[in-house]
């Protein structure tokens, strides 16, 4: 049960000044003012469904359905649950593709939730240019508004260059134009969108313009995957959240010379492991993160 | 570990201007490339560079001829801000001067596979 995980680093996200904040501004006129009652997501990143490797991960097979458990053993049940990106483990193999992408979705509609939402990580999308991710879970990137937030998400991946690119920097840019500079909002993406550590390919290439764009909003943060582990920046007032994966863990940025995959640890099984809950706490006007551990789970 | 020391006797008229150097000017530029600048040959395949292990002179300008024998490449090196990308059937000319000394790594930054990601190299800049 949930209720038994050892639930650690509780981040109070205002004393890092990234908190997002939910309070009453205005959104996007006479669409978001509905309900701005407090609520809770989970956020699920980097299950490389596929991904084989005893030496890194020998329950391969059971991480993912061990995490959907947890979520459905939580004792108040989120609003939605949202993965972001890397889905599966690539492959060249278009077939192979579409077998993993299958048997994700069958796994995780498992989730006892009634909304979970997508998006790609490189692994999913960079080598077809997000054909097969289009064809299980529709668009890559898109908006949707819940209970006065306005969330984003971008697909900085099926660009095997990393790139957002111009068309949807326009897309963005007609987007944030509808709502108020106040409006409260969510950025889901898979790769940093600010220059992490270029060096192990922790970047998004027109990462600045988004940012740049992004800035002209006071209340913005950004939570996404792809570094499998917890991660905390600033650019400017916009706070970024890296979370963990649910498959293997990597080296802090710049902590050793090579990237390379943290092996298994027998005498702590599933470290680094884990998945988040982020929940909007109305009445301190901010959000807090919960890094759940999936070692922790009994 | 492969080392390919290079000796280095170029003499150099163009002065790069430091980082963010656009591919269509380095590309404009390598066209320009005097007959006397060192060309290092590098070849992109799955999942690796050869040669991965590359020593430079500061200030000494060089060539980098870039090919693939598969896919679609990336080579980058972060420290210096410059990239190209790596297409099978074309060699791509990429000039540097290594303005600082040290031990940087190259990468491909385009995705290429499961294996992408060990897809990097060395280039040690000496005085």
């Amino acid at each position: 049960m949930i209720h038994q995980m050892h639930r650690r680093d509780f981040l109070k996200l205002a004393g890092i000044g990234g908190a997002v904040f939910v309070s009453g501004a205005t959104l996007r006129a006479g669409q978001m003012q509905q309900d701005m009652g407090a609520f809770y997501f989970v956020q699920i990143s980097d299950t490389h469904w596929g991904f084989t490797g005893p030496a890194i991960n020998p329950d391969s097979q059971g991480t993912l359905k061990k995490a959907i458990a947890a979520v459905n053993s939580l004792e108040q049940r989120p609003d939605f649950v949202v993965f972001t990106g890397d889905l599966t483990q690539t492959t060249d193999d278009p077939a192979v593709r579409r077998t993993r992408m299958a048997e994700f979705r069958d796994i995780v509609s498992h989730l006892n939730v009634k909304t979970v939402r997508f998006m790609p990580g490189e692994h999913d999308a960079s080598l077809d240019r997000g054909d097969a991710y289009q064809e299980f879970f529709g668009d890559m990137h898109y908006t949707f508004d819940h209970k006065g937030v306005h969330f984003i998400v971008l697909d900085n991946v099926s660009d095997p260059t990393a790139s957002v690119g111009e068309a949807q920097l326009d897309w963005l840019h007609a987007d944030l134009k509808q709502i108020s500079s106040d409006a409260r909002i969510v950025v889901l993406t898979h790769r940093p969108l600010f220059d992490l550590a270029p060096a192990w390919d922790w970047a998004t290439r027109d990462g600045d313009a988004v940012i740049d764009t992004l800035l002209q909003h006071e209340n913005v943060t950004v939570l996404y995957g792809h570094i499998h582990q917890e991660h905390h920046h600033m650019t400017g007032h916009i706070a970024h959240h890296a979370a963990k994966s649910l498959m293997w863990a990597l080296p802090e940025p710049g902590s050793v010379p090579r990237k390379v995959q943290i092996p298994w640890d027998a005498t702590s099984p599933y470290k680094g492991l884990g998945f988040r809950n982020v929940k909007a706490d109305t009445a301190q006007a901010r959000y807090k993160l919960e890094e759940l551990s999936l070692g922790s789970i009994r | 570990m492969t080392r390919n020391l290079i000796a280095l006797h170029a003499t150099l008229l163009v002065v790069f201007a430091g980082a963010g150097l656009h591919q269509f000017a380095i590309q404009s530029w390598a066209r320009e490339t005097p007959n006397n600048e060192k060309t290092i040959r590098i070849s992109a395949s799955t999942f690796e560079f050869k040669p991965s292990e590359i020593t430079l002179k500061k200030d000494v300008p060089v060539v980098f001829e870039l090919t693939s024998q598969d896919r679609r490449h990336g080579f980058s090196l972060p420290d210096f801000h410059i990239r190209a990308d790596v297409q099978p059937g074309n060699a791509e000319k990429l000039r540097f001067v290594p303005r600082k000394v040290g031990t940087f790594t190259v990468l491909c930054d385009v995705f290429c596979g499961d294996q992408h990601e060990e897809m990097t190299g060395t280039i040690r800049v000496v005085d």
